[in-house]
C-alpha cells in the first residue's frame, strides 16, 4: 500500500499519538477517531479540492451567480466618484498582459471603427468622425483587479450617445468590443447606457497616447480596469456572451465596482 | 426549576451544552469561510502587495493565481457573510453576547491576563468566559465586522461608495482590510493555542460537553 504523507516529512502516526497525549477522560478516543480523520481527509483531499475540475466547476458557477448578484445591485443613476485635477495619479501607469513597447500601434489616418450587430446604421466611423462627437470629460478612478488604483482623466463621447446615433437596439443585453491587438470585452447593455460609460480619445485634454489606448479606449468607472478595453477598433451590440479576454481566463465576467 | 425536577432534575442540568447547537454549527462553518478567506486573500494580496517586501508563500496560499484566488474569495464571502449574520443575529436575540462576554472591566483583564500568564487560571467552568477571553472574543466579532465591511468597501466601490468613504476611500479600505485580517490571523494563533492547552475547551466546542 503506498504511503500518504499528511504533512511532508512528519510521520501520521505520530502525530495523532501527539495529539492524544493532550486529549482528557474517556471519551476521547471517539471524539479522536472523528478528529484525525476530519483532519486527515481535508489535508489528503486539499489539492483535489483547489485544482480539480470539479471545484472549479463549482466555483466557476458561483462567480456566474455572483454576475447576477451585481447586475441586480448595479444602478445607472449611481455615479462613478468624481475627483479634483489635483488628485491625477502621475504618471498614470501603463497596465496590460504585454510590454509598453508591444503595444499595437494604430495607424489613424486609416484606422475605421467597425459597428455591427442590433444596429440600424454599420457604416464605419473614422477617427475624425469620432472626434467630431460632443465630448464630456471625467476624472475617475481606475480600479485594477489585482487591487491596485490610480486618478485619471478621460476626455470623449459617452457610449449610450454614440449607441442612440447608431441606432443600437438597447433592449440587446451586450455589447462586445474587439481590440487591435485582439483583446476583446463584453458588457452588460445596463453598463454601456451609464452616463459614465465613455468612448474615449484623449487623456488628460490630448489626443490619447499609445501607451493608452490610441485611437480608442473604453472607460468605464463602474468596472474593473480590465473591462475597460483599449485600442479598440469594432463593436458588436448583441445577445451572444461573446466573452473576454480575461474573462475567458478565469476573471469575473462582471467585475463591476 | 420545577421543570427541571419534573423531566429528571440535576441529569439534565449537567448535560445541558457548554455551547449551544447554533453556537457550535456556526463556528465551525466559520472556522472553515475564514480560512479559505485568509488563504485566497493571501494571493489577493500578493498581486498588488500593501507593503514592500511582505508577500504570502504560495504554499500556504490558496487558488493558484489571481482569478483562482479571487474566484475562492468571491464564492466562500457567502458563506462567511451569512453565516457571520445568523450567528451575530442569534448572539444579539438570544442573550448569549450579553450574558457571557459583557461586562469586560479593564481591570479584570488585567488581572485575568497574569493568572493566565502564570497559569493560574481557572479553566473548571467552561461556560464562563474569563475577562480576557472576553475581550478576546468580543474584539474578534468586531474584527469580522469591520472585515466585511471593509470587504464590501473595496469590492463595490461605487455601488457602495457611501460605505467606501467612511473607510476613508478605496485605498485606505484596502489597508483596513488589511489589518482586520492580521487582527483575525493574531487572535487565531492564541485561540488555537490556548484550545490545545485545554483540549475540553475544543471538545466543547464539537460535541457540545
Amino acid at each position: 500500500m503506498r504511503q500518504r504523507k499528511i504533512i511532508p516529512g512528519v510521520d501520521p502516526q505520530l502525530l495523532i499519538k501527539d495529539a492524544a497525549k493532550l486529549m482528557p477522560d474517556a471519551s476521547r478516543r471517539g471524539f479522536l477517531r472523528g478528529a484525525a480523520s476530519l483532519g486527515a481527509l481535508a489535508f489528503l483531499t486539499g489539492c483535489d479540492i483547489v485544482d480539480g475540475d470539479t471545484a472549479e466547476g463549482v466555483l466557476r458557477k458561483i462567480s456566474s451567480f455572483n454576475d447576477g448578484a451585481q447586475a441586480a445591485l448595479f444602478n445607472r443613476g449611481k455615479l462613478a466618484p468624481t475627483f479634483p485635477e489635483s488628485a491625477i495619479t502621475r504618471p498614470f501607469p501603463f497596465n496590460a498582459y504585454y510590454d509598453e513597447d508591444e503595444a499595437p500601434e494604430v495607424d489613424g489616418n486609416s484606422y475605421k471603427l467597425e459597428v455591427a450587430g442590433l444596429v440600424d446604421n454599420k457604416k464605419p466611423w473614422t477617427l475624425s468622425e469620432l472626434h467630431a462627437l460632443p465630448e464630456v470629460s471625467q476624472i475617475t478612478r481606475h480600479i485594477c483587479v489585482e487591487g491596485w488604483s490610480a486618478i485619471g482623466s478621460w476626455q470623449g463621447t459617452p457610449l449610450s450617445e454614440f449607441l442612440t446615433r447608431i441606432g443600437a437596439d438597447t433592449r440587446a443585453k451586450y455589447v462586445w468590443f474587439k481590440c487591435a491587438e485582439g483583446y476583446s470585452n463584453t458588457i452588460d447593455m445596463p453598463t454601456a447606457l451609464h452616463p459614465q460609460t465613455q468612448m474615449t480619445f484623449k487623456y488628460a485634454n490630448k489626443i490619447l497616447p499609445r501607451a493608452y489606448g490610441f485611437p480608442m479606449k473604453i472607460r468605464i468607472p463602474t468596472k474593473l480596469g480590465f473591462k475597460n478595453p483599449k485600442y479598440v477598433v469594432a463593436m458588436e451590440v448583441t445577445n451572444t456572451d461573446k466573452g473576454g479576454y480575461w474573462e475567458d481566463r478565469g476573471y469575473n465576467w462582471f467585475s463591476g465596482l | 426549576m420545577s421543570v427541571e425536577t419534573a423531566v429528571g432534575g440535576s441529569q439534565i442540568a449537567a448535560r445541558e451544552a457548554i455551547h449551544p447547537a447554533w453556537v457550535r454549527v456556526t463556528h465551525w462553518i466559520n472556522a472553515i469561510a475564514i480560512l479559505v478567506m485568509i488563504g485566497s486573500g493571501w494571493q489577493i494580496y500578493n498581486a498588488a502587495p500593501l507593503f514592500d517586501g511582505l508577500r504570502f508563500a504560495k504554499s500556504i496560499s490558496l487558488g493558484n493565481w489571481l482569478a483562482g484566488a479571487l474566484l475562492w474569495h468571491f464564492a466562500a464571502m457567502w458563506v462567511l457573510a451569512i453565516n457571520g449574520l445568523v450567528y451575530v443575529t442569534l448572539g444579539i436575540l438570544s442573550g448569549r453576547f450579553r450574558r457571557k462576554l459583557w461586562p469586560i472591566s479593564p481591570a479584570q483583564v488585567l488581572a485575568d491576563a497574569k493568572a493566565a500568564l502564570s497559569f493560574k487560571l481557572s479553566h473548571d467552568d467552561l461556560s464562563r468566559y474569563n475577562a480576557v477571553q472576553k475581550l478576546l472574543y468580543a474584539g474578534v466579532i468586531l474584527a469580522g465586522i469591520v472585515i466585511v465591511l471593509s470587504g464590501l468597501a473595496i469590492w463595490k466601490p461605487v455601488q457602495l461608495q457611501e460605505l467606501t468613504a467612511l473607510f476613508g476611500g478605496y485605498d485606505a479600505a484596502r489597508y483596513v482590510h488589511f489589518f482586520a485580517m492580521a487582527a483575525i490571523v493574531g487572535f487565531l494563533v492564541v485561540h488555537v493555542a490556548l484550545a490545545l492547552i485545554v483540549p475540553k475547551s475544543l471538545r466543547a466546542m464539537i460535541t457540545g460537553q
